[in-house]
């Protein structure tokens, strides 16, 4: 009965959860090292050790594949497991001893150890066809195809700095991409379709109106109809209509694809942190592989392998070199897309006489 | 003939495979087959199949599940409801492997197997399951010690790097912090009242490991205010090829100390002779970068807490935002109840005076970073600014000069 439910609670206390060498040295670690990758060694004031292994994975993951994760952590780290804040899984163990049996037990079950240091981490995503009733693109499968792609440089130290990568598979950014090394994002290119008939009984015309950000949403002339009209000029395809009122589709499967924004980070090593800004404005949405979006960014990524210094973030690379010397170097075309035109665009234009020929 | 020729392709290659993992889910429920078989369909067609959600929840909460129904249920009835409940992780995402079956058993009970670790937010995801099976679940959940997490405007899930669990670059114990956050703020995450979302992340050190500075309205940013404490001999150790770059997670081998960490400084607050690496601290900014390229010899300092910054959210609507500097530095002991307080007041503000889908960030830069601070209790502070203004367009208000008449610098002062 009602009396007996129980609410807000709130999340259990994380305490309980700890391996006891990280109960013993909670606030106590003093260095780190990564003795290979995907394994970080921390060292505590009192000279404990414990060993971390870390496992790439989709974030998109069945109740066998947890079950077989427990099981992995069961026969060597008594149990304990985490996650981190990019899908990685992390087993945990004080003893040295089961690092390498591990690692192969790890393998064995054909799953990645690495994302470590100056490596290809595991990609933040969202859900996309899977879950999602906006996207224009998928998550999983683009976000598979770019980590088979990308493998080598998930297991090793190849690359000048850590490269983040994430995708969103539309506007909404509910994955927040907009500060990553590289973020693959799902645009749709074509103003949404009105469904008058289901309009009038499924959405608020005013919430509907006031959704929109460049004011392109008004009332139908109409008024018998009771729906509304959209200014296409106006559109930037961001979904926010489609949002507030399910009669407002803005998908069209030709059109739809990706968009790459690139050199942002969160650190603040060196850089503040920096946004992410449009590289490729229109890839392809090509189910299973989408072979154009693997190739564009591998392209980056060896572009900046081959013109970073040292410790140089991708962002912080393409502020040495300029933008126009990337878009060269990349052999990315240069279109209207790149140039802003929305709320803050004249941050963006350069008013010196600092470019390159 | 397979029925998912294409999902089949991404069966290969090196990295794990979801459509491997949900066939096998498929052999065992029925209704992981029709998810299959509608994302085959997406992947023909290019397009989505999932309809706009509908209101689904639990009783007494208005937060946490978002419902989900196919557009072809004829063709997929397993789809026909498939709502998604976000659980609230617990801090650092750890977990014991008890904890990872029971929630396993609840799902495979209650729901369709499929989850993701974790979501967006942080929050463990349960996707697909039935409305008839949304409260049962709930209550298996509580019964076991999990609540559910937050969605639409409403307070989300907030979430937190594994702190000083882990690393001992953490200023604050950022787990902590996030446990008591979430408690305290439990009826604003379950009671959707607010204009829009309200994300809290807590990140140790500037490196923000979970993206604070990008993805929470409230970003609260490990700091530390004395001197970064250096072990002289394990820096020349760096210097000597002995201790690798960044623990070893580098692509070099060998630290020039004149190059790789002093030339860099952003500040040029350092200096090295070839034996002695000397940091003239006060001019720090605290961007870590010799921290994390030498881990065994600097460390931050013990004058430790965080800065408070407030506004980030993704583009929607104006642009993306990135949060600013709010307070420079709060000391961050249990029970926190500085940045609780100002927690409160900040909502309370921004829901009296947010437009609907209004971020909290959006509504400063509409009424003005004064009306906010007056309005929280906060006071001007140059941290919170890249440049001062280069327009003119300065307000003055009366009490502005009434400060002024009695020797005031700015009304408080």
């Amino acid at each position: 009965m009602a009396e007996d439910r129980i609410t807000d609670i709130g999340p259990p206390h994380y305490e309980q959860f700890l391996p006891p060498v990280i109960k013993a040295n909670y606030g106590k670690w003093k260095y780190h090292e990564i003795p290979r990758p995907g394994v970080l060694k921390h060292v505590s004031e009192s000279g404990d050790e414990l060993y971390t292994v870390r496992c790439g994975a989709g974030r998109l993951l069945t109740t066998d594949y947890v079950r077989e994760v427990c099981d992995i952590a069961d026969k060597f780290c008594d149990g304990h497991v985490r996650w981190t804040s990019r899908n990685n899984i992390e087993f945990l163990t004080p003893k040295k001893e089961n690092v390498e049996p591990l690692i192969a037990a790890i393998k064995a079950q054909g799953w990645p150890v690495g994302g470590t240091g100056h490596a290809v981490t595991s990609i933040v995503h969202t859900q996309g066809w899977i879950h999602c009733h906006t996207p224009a693109i998928d998550a999983s499968g683009i976000v598979k195809s770019v980590m088979d792609d990308l493998f080598e440089y998930f297991g090793e130290h190849r690359l000048p700095a850590q490269v983040r990568i994430s995708l969103a598979c539309c506007l909404n950014m509910c994955g927040a991409v907009h500060c990553s090394d590289i973020a693959i994002l799902g645009i749709h290119r074509t103003p949404p379709k009105i469904f008058h008939d289901k309009l009038r009984h499924v959405c608020e015309i005013p919430t509907t109106i006031a959704a929109c950000p460049t004011g392109a949403i008004r009332p139908h002339p109409d008024k018998s109809i009771k729906s509304v009209v959209v200014n296409e000029e106006r559109c930037m395809y961001c979904g926010n209509c489609y949002t507030m009122c399910p009669a407002m589709p803005l998908f069209d499967p030709d059109k739809g694809g990706v968009a790459l924004l690139i050199g942002g980070k969160v650190s603040n090593a060196k850089h503040p942190p920096m946004f992410s800004r449009l590289g490729v404005p229109y890839l392809p949405n090509n189910p299973p592989r989408w072979p154009e979006v693997c190739q564009a960014i591998r392209k980056i990524l060896l572009a900046y392998v081959n013109g970073a210094n040292k410790w140089e973030r991708l962002g912080e690379w393409i502020t040495r070199i300029g933008w126009s010397r990337f878009f060269e170097i990349c052999d990315i075309p240069f279109t209207f897309q790149h140039i802003d035109d929305y709320k803050w665009a004249y941050d963006t234009y350069n008013t010196s006489m600092h470019f390159k020929f | 003939m397979s029925d998912t020729p294409l999902l089949d392709q991404l069966e290969t290659g090196p990295w794990p495979s979801f459509i491997a993992d949900l066939k096998r889910m498929a052999a065992k429920k029925p209704q992981i087959k029709d998810l299959l078989g509608q994302l085959e369909r997406s992947y023909e067609e290019k397009i989505t199949h999932w309809k706009h959600g509908g209101i689904v929840g639990v009783l007494g909460y208005g937060s946490g599940i978002i419902g989900r129904y196919s557009d072809l249920p004829d063709d997929f009835p397993g789809l026909e409801h498939f709502h998604t409940m976000r659980i609230n992780q617990p801090s650092g995402w750890f977990y014991t492997t008890a904890a990872l079956r029971m929630l396993c058993d609840i799902w495979d009970q209650y729901g369709s197997g499929v989850m993701n670790m974790h979501g967006s937010t942080g929050d463990i995801i349960f996707l697909g399951t039935t409305t008839d099976n949304l409260e049962p679940c709930f209550q298996a959940l509580a019964r076991n010690g999990f609540d559910i997490g937050g969605s639409g405007s409403a307070m989300r899930s907030p979430s937190c790097c594994c702190g000083l669990s882990r690393c001992e670059w953490s200023c604050y114990d950022t787990m902590e912090a996030c446990y008591d956050i979430t408690q305290e703020f439990q009826f604003e995450l379950h009671r959707p009242g607010f204009p829009y979302k309200f994300k809290f992340k807590f990140s140790g050190c500037p490196n923000d490991c979970v993206a604070a500075v990008a993805r929470a309205d409230c970003s609260v940013i490990g700091v530390w205010k004395d001197d970064i404490r250096i072990d002289q001999a394990a820096v020349k150790a760096y210097a000597g090829g002995e201790l690798k770059p960044k623990g070893g997670g580098a692509h070099v081998d060998k630290l020039d100390i004149q190059k790789d960490v002093v030339d860099l400084c952003p500040t040029q607050c350092m200096s090295w002779d070839g034996s002695t690496l000397k940091i003239n601290n006060r001019e720090c900014n605290h961007c870590m970068h010799c921290i994390n390229l030498m881990p065994q010899a600097l460390r931050p300092g013990t004058d430790k807490g965080a800065t408070i910054l407030l506004g980030s959210h993704a583009p929607i609507l104006e642009g993306a935002q990135m949060s600013w500097v709010i307070v420079p530095f709060m000391r961050m002991e249990k029970p926190f109840d500085e940045l609780k307080e100002l927690g409160a007041n900040i909502m309370e503000w921004w829901t009296e005076n947010g437009k609907n889908r209004e971020r909290v960030g959006e509504l400063i830069l509409r009424l003005g970073m004064r009306e906010f601070c007056l309005a929280v209790g906060l006071d001007p502070v140059p941290q919170s600014i890249k440049t001062p203004r280069c327009n003119p367009f300065f307000f003055w208000h009366p009490e502005d000069f009434e400060a002024e008449a009695e020797g005031k610098t700015y009304i408080k002062l």
